[in-house]
């Protein structure tokens, strides 16, 4: 035993000088090799969406973009962003809220029912949504039919399975710097006489408004981008349940492959425009840390 | 003090989070009063059809709704979904208001009645020709020059060639696939079934993907280059030449072929209930007009009416044709046989 002891140190020696020596080859090919990665993986598909939609030329890409068809898509993820994402942010700042300053039964329980959204494939989500509401075997049949309601194959249901989809974004990023927070500041605030409402609006709001800003923004992106769930419910009729992503595929079906990359590099443009406002969040989170 | 504060914020939580969920509700419903309105003038007709149809219908809809409008004066919109025909034949199951089906074969729009009877079960007496206006049949695309020197169904299943063709459980088109193969291979063995089934078989072992519709197939073969020969209909052989280029595939027309009769309905339960039977069933009758089945033949479907197929005599190459009640008494009967679980199709594919 004792004479390994000299060993290790040696080891330990020669440990402590390699890595000042390698760690700047070591850093190179890391940084290069996430670089490529990053260019490979990002950069080349997301330009290539723009060159492809550029092919035949601005026409055909404002022909594709200004469709009757499309235009009816863009209305209706536009309608279903207007919709889903103010119920969500209401949704996920009171659930959030309640979750990270006050403890009380069933938490855990309400925890995991926001996570419920992420674990589920859209698919089954969406076919949930079929079983509920549809007309001839969905559990909620026989109202919808007496009061005449259609959900699935119409709006309704596309605005339903992404509002299903979309339901955790805002409360997955409020929880966590809510709960770094701690309550103290809240707190502090009801201790000196300010009521509930007053203290969520003017102590628990500003703290986290750029984390919130940054879980409306995915909210929108993926209530936007969502394609699984809504092309289950949506029945794919042309210019009334037809979102963006649903449309782009018709039109790369009906091998008009530029106009299929003109309509998708719309959605491109907000997931660039979704980025860019995560990262003035992050900054300003950081900032605020400070 | 602080503790009974907390409380109530607790219930007030509670309310928030009940009336997020109720403004939820209440828009949705908003919304599809939007969406529902009719004016007394104008109607709207939803036609869930199959995946190759898509240009076809595009076609035919400006034509019905110019002469719908010059006969009674109605305004009618088409709208059209397109996908799978047996995924498409379930989203009427389960509510899709369709006023008509055109779908791939005759089996998809027995199923709609699965559940309940939404379309009346002799659907197929009321309209000429077993209520298909138009044929189809299926043929093989392959790359230009053909390059492996594909012929007949025997050069299918050769080893080394892949063969594109969709899943027969979802996809029509597929199926027609399968039973023109098969119908071949029992005509080439003296309806020695055993035989057929080894040559199916075969085939399918040369199948490398299985897409869920024959659109996705055409991609899968055109944009994709995978495989050496696709099966295809017809007329979606057609359209990916023209869409394509001439100078990157050709079509081969193999000795013996099915007769592909894609069917179309009324769906009696949604008309009814929407007012739109009129309007639905001229729908369908003016696809047996001179102009209906024009716009067919010139989307590569064969005509019903003679004269018209005359006309375009040249577009179409003659195939011995065979029928599915022919060989295989009937669809019922293909579909129990062939693609139920566990059936035949099942037990060749699970043996790859």
């Amino acid at each position: 035993m004792a004479g390994s002891l000299p060993l290790n140190h040696k080891v330990l020696n020669t440990y402590q000088k390699r890595p000042e020596k390698k760690s700047g080859a070591v850093r190179i090919i890391l940084t290069v090799l996430a670089l490529l990665f990053f260019i490979l993986m990002l950069f080349i598909p997301l330009i290539s969406v723009f060159v492809k939609a550029f092919q035949q030329g601005a026409q055909v890409y404002l022909a594709a973009v200004s469709d009757p068809m499309a235009l009816e898509a863009i209305k209706l993820t536009l309608l279903t962003i207007i919709i889903v994402v103010p119920i969500n942010t209401g949704f996920g700042l009171v659930a959030s809220w309640a979750v990270s300053k006050f403890s009380f039964k069933g938490k855990n329980l309400l925890v995991t029912i926001i996570d419920l959204p992420f674990a589920i494939s859209p698919v089954v989500a969406g076919l949930i949504f079929v079983l509920l509401f549809s007309t001839s075997h969905g559990i909620l049949a026989p109202v919808l039919n007496e009061f005449g309601i259609k959900v699935i194959f119409a709006p309704p249901g596309i605005i339903l399975a992404t509002l299903f989809v979309t339901l955790p974004f805002v409360a997955r990023e409020l929880i966590p710097l809510m709960e770094a927070q701690g309550t103290s500041e809240e707190e502090a605030a009801l201790t000196l006489g300010a009521s509930g409402f007053k203290t969520f609006l003017l102590i628990t709001l500003p703290n986290v408004k750029w984390a919130l800003t940054y879980g409306v923004m995915l909210t929108a992106a993926r209530a936007a981008g969502e394609f699984g769930a809504v092309s289950v419910v949506s029945g794919h009729i042309r210019g009334l349940t037809n979102t963006v992503p649903l449309h782009v595929e018709i039109l790369y079906n009906e091998y008009k492959f530029s106009a299929a990359f003109a309509v998708a590099s719309l959605l491109t443009v907000i997931a660039i425009i979704n980025l860019i406002i995560k990262n003035i969040a992050d900054w300003k989170i950081k900032q605020q840390e400070k | 003090m602080k503790y009974k504060i907390l409380k109530i914020n607790i219930i007030t939580v509670c309310i928030l989070l009940l009336f997020s969920v109720l403004t939820g509700c209440g828009n949705a419903e908003n919304s599809n009063k939007a969406s529902g309105s009719s004016h007394n003038n104008s109607i709207t007709l939803l036609n869930v059809s199959y995946d190759p149809t898509r240009e076809l219908y595009q076609e035919y809809n400006e034509a019905f709704i110019k002469y719908w409008k010059k006969k009674t004066g109605e305004i009618v919109t088409v709208q059209q979904s397109h996908g799978g025909s047996g995924s498409q034949a379930r989203t009427v199951i389960d509510g899709n208001e369709a006023d008509v089906v055109t779908l791939a074969l005759a089996y998809d729009i027995d199923s709609i009645n699965k559940n309940k009877e939404l379309i009346n079960k002799e659907w197929q007496k009321r309209l000429p020709d077993n209520s298909t206006p138009y044929t189809s049949t299926i043929v093989f695309l392959v790359r230009k020059g053909n390059p492996k020197n594909i012929k007949d169904w025997d050069d299918l299943v050769k080893p080394g060639i892949q063969v594109i063709t969709p899943n027969p459980k979802t996809s029509g088109g597929a199926r027609w696939n399968y039973l023109a193969a098969w119908g071949y291979a029992l005509k080439k063995n003296n309806n020695d079934r055993e035989k057929a089934r080894e040559f199916v078989s075969q085939l399918y072992e040369n199948v490398p993907v299985l897409d869920s519709g024959a659109r996705g197939a055409t991609t899968t073969f055109v944009e994709r280059g995978l495989g050496d020969v696709l099966i295809a209909w017809e007329n979606e052989a057609f359209l990916s030449i023209n869409e394509l280029g001439k100078d990157k595939f050709e079509i081969v027309v193999p000795s013996v072929s099915i007769l592909a009769e894609p069917p179309v309905s009324v769906v009696d339960s949604v008309v009814d209930k929407k007012g739109t039977r009129k309007a639905a069933e001229a729908y369908l009758q003016y696809l047996y007009s001179d102009e209906g089945q024009e716009i067919a033949a010139k989307n590569y479907y064969r005509p019903r009416d003679q004269n018209i197929e005359k006309k375009y005599e040249a577009q179409f190459p003659k195939i011995n044709l065979f029928t599915i009640d022919e060989v295989f008494g009937g669809w019922n009967k293909a579909q129990q046989e062939h693609f139920s679980d566990g059936g035949v199709f099942d037990q060749i594919y699970i043996k790859k």
